[in-house]
């Protein structure tokens, strides 16, 4: 998928000025939060549960190169053929590869996200190769012209009943529904028919497990188990970061990853997949390929950002960050949104094509503290923000504001005074009212924010008046 | 240089990886597979009465449905009883092991085979069931077709209360130490399909079933 995190600051103008955006998101926003916190109460030990299961993942990571080794010598073992592909070129190359040896005409796909970042979809269609989204989310998205999901859980959270309905009545041809049930039960029977006549179902991978040489798959629908159920082949693509050492692992990441993505003790539907059709299997496919992607992540291994491969896209950074729940996933330009995406998307797509990401995060730390995985966002933001200045990617107004700032700082009178200034021009400004809502200097900054105004004095100020009063 | 060289080798470049640490790693590895270490785990009861008061509580927790019969021989009366109740047909897709029960008795017309799409009821037994989500554990075999829990829109599961563990660890473990190696699909299925993806409203039956029924199986 074509990044459009350049244009970061555009795509948020237009989405605080998308009065029915920032109404979805608003109806969204309480119901990941609640739900997760009144289910994580279900574990005794939910902080044990969140450090065994990073030490999983790191227990990966430091020795990533054998245990991937592993998890494709147990995979082959059972009949799967293991591809790798350094990037989204080749990601579209094997499957299309893959789609024209077994004449496949038409894929049913499960949610990837590797699919979005390797903009496959398109890829397929100019091979001449159908192919269908089937959750219902990305469903939705498929037929409204290819658009990019906004959150890596919920797709659609930024449209509203009203437009799924108009679309399906577009698209679909059918008497317009207002109920969600019925859009429902429409999508379904469109997509049923879709895959018993697929010749070939493509999934993500939310775990490799290199003891069994399996892929897990969670999803609620029931639509990823259809594409791994009823096709002759099989596509899995996932990133090689995936892998986990034991189906022991699985059960503890298991206990996090529902409860931290949408507040269900458990998805409906955990399918551990392994291998191909058996003699005398009635169902599952004949062939079975796994394409391990690197795309950027081989060389996080041993970087500052190694954490950040931890991550088990739960979505729940973004559902309790004040700056997605304010823009929506669409602003941050590329696959992934929210604290996730603004580290993920410049380490993928380049710390110059997405200059704007690591700032848009105030640094609360909320991230940080519901993170299953315990990934220190925005640690790592702010290791981005330092790079960005070693490599001299800040503006140069911004660089001269800094010095400027530093020459300030470093002179206790000068600061006195600049201050001394700064909060009377402040105070006259806000005119008697508490908060200051536009300010000529900085007109785009305080678009969706407010500034708190200051009495007119300044700490300095009290603080020598307090001793006084002493 | 192959794809595979090239990822493989920056990994291990940036690991510092040499012949010696990794033989280590890799004896590392054998070591952890075999000792297998668990996470921490939410207390779960493990005295059978425990079990099934659990399994229910959490089954009924994911929308399911739960009856209780003494044993194998009365499931088929309790499934026929449960499609009666529902207006449902008396006509079932049914995994081939569960097939020779008295299902002729029971008025309920059963096909022992994979399903199709037009199966509206599908009968399965289960592997075992966990307790602490309230989760079938099916595994696929030619005789346990994993479509049969998958495309009608209702499910019914006979489960046998001796077949009900504590935790995902505890079902895996029975896997192993019975099937030997991992069958191709272990389904691992809480409750109806559901979807929220349209204003974050829960909606039953997505892609997969509206309805799963367990029969638990007290005396069994
Ligand atoms: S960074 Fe943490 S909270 Fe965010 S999606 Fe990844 S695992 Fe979930």
């Amino acid at each position: 998928m074509e990044s459009r995190s350049r244009q970061f600051k555009a795509n948020t103008l237009a989405a605080l000025s998308n009065p029915g955006l920032q109404q979805n998101m608003r109806q969204a926003k309480g119901k990941f939060v609640d739900k997760r916190a009144k289910s994580i109460r279900e574990l005794d030990d939910f902080d044990g549960t969140r450090t065994a299961a990073a030490a999983i993942r790191n227990r990966v990571l430091d020795n990533l190169d054998l245990w991937l080794e592993k998890f494709e010598a147990s995979a082959s073992a059972r009949g799967a053929t293991v591809l790798w592909a350094k990037d989204a070129d080749e990601i579209c190359r094997h499957v299309v590869d893959i789609a024209r040896r077994h004449e496949v005409k038409k894929t049913v796909k499960s949610k990837s996200m590797l699919s979005e970042e390797a903009g496959l979809n398109l890829a397929l269609e100019a091979a001449g190769i159908q192919p269908v989204e089937t959750d219902l989310g990305e469903y939705i998205l498929q037929i409204n012209n290819n658009e990019a999901p906004s959150h890596i859980i919920a797709p659609v959270v930024h449209k509203s009943l009203d437009e799924v309905a108009d679309l399906f009545e577009k698209v679909h041809g059918t008497p317009r529904k207002t109920e969600i049930t019925a859009l429902t039960r429409e999508a379904r029977e469109v997509l049923r028919s879709h895959f018993l006549t697929a010749d070939m179902g493509i999934s993500g991978g939310n775990f490799l497990v290199a003891e069994t040489g399996s892929v897990a798959l969670v999803t609620n629908e029931g639509n990823g188990r259809m594409v791994t159920t009823l096709p002759r082949v099989h596509v899995v693509i996932t990133g090689i970061e995936k892998v986990i050492p034991t189906l022991e692992d699985l059960s503890t990441l298991m206990r996090l990853l529902p409860r931290s993505a949408t507040g269900q003790s458990i998805s409906n539907y955990v399918s551990v997949l392994t291998g191909t059709q058996a003699a005398g299997d009635l169902d599952g496919p004949e062939h079975l390929y796994y394409i391990l992607v690197d795309n950027g992540r081989a060389d996080l291994i041993g970087s500052e950002f190694q954490d950040m491969l931890r991550c088990i896209r739960c979505g729940a950074c973004m559902n309790h960050c004040p700056v997605y729940q304010t823009i929506g996933g669409h602003a941050y330009g590329w696959v992934y949104p929210g604290p996730m995406g603004a580290v993920l998307t410049p380490l993928y797509t380049g710390l110059e094509n997405a200059l704007d990401l690591p700032h848009a995060a105030t640094l609360c730390n909320q991230c940080g503290v519901v993170c299953p995985v315990k990934i220190p966002l925005p640690e790592l933001l702010r290791k981005l923000r330092e790079k960005q200045v070693e490599r001299g990617l800040r503006p140069q107004g911004e660089r001269r504001a800094f010095k400027f700032w530093a020459r300030l700082a470093a002179s206790p009178t000068l600061y006195a005074l600049a201050a001394w200034f700064g909060v009377r021009y402040l105070k006259q400004l806000a005119g008697g009212r508490k908060t200051i809502t536009s300010f000529s200097l900085v007109p785009e900054w305080m678009l969706g924010r407010d500034f708190p105004a200051p009495e007119g004095k300044t700490f300095r100020e009290l603080y020598a008046e307090r001793g006084e009063k002493k | 240089m192959t794809t595979r060289d090239d990822i493989l080798g920056r990994v291990r470049a940036r690991l510092n990886r040499t012949d010696a640490n990794a033989a280590t790693g890799r004896i590392a590895i054998d070591t952890l597979l075999v000792a297998r270490p668990q996470g921490p785990r939410p207390q779960v009861d493990p005295e059978k009465s425990a079990l099934v008061a659990r399994l229910i509580e959490k089954s009924l927790a994911q929308s399911s449905t739960v009856d209780r019969v003494a044993t194998l021989a009365e499931a088929p009366a309790a499934v026929a009883k449960y499609l009666r109740d529902n207006s449902l047909p008396l006509q079932a897709v049914i995994w081939p092991q569960m097939g020779q029960l008295d299902w002729l008795a029971a008025g309920v017309a059963v096909a022992a085979r994979g399903a199709v799409d037009a199966d509206l009821v599908g009968i399965t037994g289960c592997f075992c069931a966990i307790a602490e989500t309230g989760t079938l554990m099916l595994c696929g075999a030619p005789d346990a077709p994993a479509s049969v829990s998958l495309l009608p829109e209702t499910h019914i599961a006979i489960v046998p209360a001796s077949r009900i563990v504590p935790g995902m660890e505890d079902g895996f473990a029975l896997a192993r130490a019975e099937l030997g190696q991992l069958p191709r699909a272990i389904n691992f299925i809480s409750g109806p399909s559901r979807t929220g993806d349209i204003e974050q409203t829960i909606v039953l039956g997505a892609h997969g079933p509206y309805r799963v029924h367990l029969i638990l199986l007290e005396g069994q």
